[in-house]
């Protein structure tokens, strides 16, 4: 990878938290335009591995480097997780777009044409133009989430961080979620890094996955790394990777006897163990 | 009953002058600092730093002091020991909160015990406690304006920062926001706002200036200045209308007025109930998507 292209490199990351190992030994790297799904189960360390990214959190071991022109303050675009947006909240989603933009200065903003049309411009390659003028605490899970990466993209990052944007969403809004930020990390050249307990939505869509178990992680092309001998040797115990009617399902060695066994006996009612 | 205001006499009055003065400024304090404060679910805070003042207040009149800089001191201190602690859990926050509030007020009971009994300044509970605004002496005025001012520019400094990390506090970080120093500011402007409105309607019923107008205009506005806006304006008219109602009183009951605060604090009261009522009309709000689905 040439340095030009490069967004993100994670190398040899250590992170501990309150004495416990989170990280352990984590190197990536991401490039321009690049569509990385983060994939692991709850406390696998997505979210640390993010706050590290963020500089939220001390690296006890290991470097991150950013693309030269993300090295300032608040060079990144980030959607945490779960935020509770208040029906109460005098915002609409119009000025939620606008902090992005300069939510860091001092003072009340003043009315200018250039930041009107930049928000506009945005909504628009979101999607978000038909409720801008709304409060955004009263839009659907699916809207608020098209918002925040709105809010996220307006200042052009060249790398991208999402926590579990697809938690909560229905089966319709997690697709058109996923399409538009695959879209936006071409046509912006940001490289987006999403994290996600379940793989499958994305599997369509990533050019890259980062796989988190126990602290520890394998990099690579989806291919290349959801493989029953590659996530073995992750997890430390034997799991099977199993294909059941298009989705991916990874499963302790037991499990997966059940689930083929289920398969043989009554293939059209199979319900995957995610 | 007729109104029998006449206004150049009520004007020449220097009580009401100066009641209007200092209680126009809290009312707009209050307004501004209190959607802030609404807005990042610190009424609580807000309402237990107005109580903590009140041992301040009491203080003063023991070491016979300007009562705003006891006032401002504890509500100062208060707010600095709940930023200080720097907790992010909503009900470790509220329980340092409640424990911080019943330590002051503990402290006020003894300060007014010994105002009572050391120096017999009768009536210092009452004043203290829930305000007394035709008894502000001149001399407070220009102090009380220039707090006033002080807190309104802290306002308008951080607000923006202030608004994005009321969105999450991540979120801002991530922006570059210095999330810490920007509660802090807002902190300290909401203590210098309670110690203007503990002066004007009492320690007890500051929080009514404080979050009253603050939640009736954050029941209609769309945007955080027009909120800011709508809750000075309601503010402003329910202290003001307040003190001529008071000044009014004097006609009611010959020889003792009623309480200036108790009217303010109804007004507004009023307002809420209003703009509840408003905001509940349809039309005015958007409808709310109940499932997560939406347009193509």
């Amino acid at each position: 990878m040439t340095d030009s292209s490069m967004a993100l490199a994670v190398e040899q990351v250590c992170v501990a938290l309150g004495g416990r190992r989170v990280l352990r030994d984590v190197s990536f790297c991401l490039e321009a335009g690049e569509f990385c799904g983060l994939i692991g189960s709850n406390g696998s360390g997505k979210t640390t591995l993010l706050r590290a990214i963020l500089g939220f959190v001390r690296l006890e071991a290991g470097r991150i480097r950013l693309a030269e022109q993300s090295t300032g303050t608040g060079l990144i675009g980030y959607v945490p997780q779960k935020i509770a947006l208040d029906p109460g909240l005098p915002l609409r989603a119009r000025d939620v777009v606008a902090l992005g933009l300069d939510g860091a200065r001092l003072g009340p903003a003043l009315p200018s044409r250039a930041r009107t049309a930049r928000v506009d411009e945005m909504l628009q390659a979101v999607g978000a133009l038909e409720f801008a003028e709304q409060r955004v605490g009263l839009l659907s899970g699916g809207q608020q989430q098209r918002v925040l990466v709105a809010h996220a993209l307006v200042r052009r990052p060249r790398l991208l961080l999402l926590d579990e944007p697809l938690a909560n969403l229905d089966v319709r809004s997690t697709a058109e979620i996923v399409a538009l930020l695959r879209r936006l990390s071409r046509e912006y050249g940001a490289a987006v890094l999403l994290s996600a307990h379940d793989m499958n939505p994305l599997l369509p869509a990533m050019d890259r996955v980062v796989y988190l178990a126990n602290g520890s992680a394998v990099a690579g092309r989806a291919d290349e790394v959801v493989r029953t001998e590659v996530l073995s040797s992750l997890y430390g115990y034997h799991v099977d990777v199993v294909r059941v009617h298009g989705r991916v399902v990874v499963v302790a060695a037991e499990a997966s006897e059940q689930i083929h066994a289920a398969v043989a006996h009554n293939p059209e009612h199979t319900t995957a163990v995610p | 009953m007729s109104l029998v205001l006449s206004v150049p006499g009520f004007l020449a009055s220097e009580p009401v002058r100066i009641a209007l003065a200092v209680g126009g400024g809290a009312a707009l304090v209050c307004a501004v600092v209190g959607c802030a404060t609404v807005m990042r679910r610190q009424s609580f805070a807000g309402h237990a730093l107005a109580d903590v003042s009140s041992a301040g207040g009491s203080a003063a009149y023991l070491l016979a002091v300007n009562p705003l800089f006891g006032f401002l001191g504890m509500a100062a201190a208060a707010a600095g020991v709940m930023e200080w602690a720097d907790i992010r859990e909503a009900r470790e926050r509220d329980l340092l909160t409640g424990v911080v509030l019943g330590a002051g007020l503990g402290l006020a009971a003894l300060l007014l015990y010994f105002d009572a009994t050391v120096r017999s300044v009768s009536g210092a509970a009452v004043t203290v406690l829930f305000g007394s605004m035709f008894t502000i002496p001149a001399s407070i005025v220009p102090l009380a304006l220039a707090v006033a001012a002080v807190a309104l520019a802290a306002s308008a400094i951080i607000h923006r920062p202030l608004l994005v990390s009321s969105l999450s506090a991540d979120l801002a970080r991530a922006q570059g926001v210095r999330v810490r120093a920007v509660a802090l500011t807002h902190a300290l402007a909401l203590a210098l706002a309670v110690s203007l409105s503990a002066m004007t309607v009492g320690a007890i019923l500051a929080t009514a200036l404080l979050i009253g107008p603050a939640a009736a205009a954050l029941r209609l506005a769309k945007r955080p200045v027009s909120a800011a806006v709508l809750a000075a304006l309601i503010g402003l008219g329910a202290t003001w209308g307040g003190i001529v109602l008071a000044y009014e009183s004097f006609y009611w009951t010959p020889g003792h007025g009623w309480p200036v605060s108790f009217f303010i604090v109804t007004l507004i009261f009023c307002a809420y109930l209003i703009a509840g009522w408003m905001a509940g009309r349809p039309g005015t709000r958007p409808a709310a998507h109940p499932s997560g689905c939406e347009g193509p």
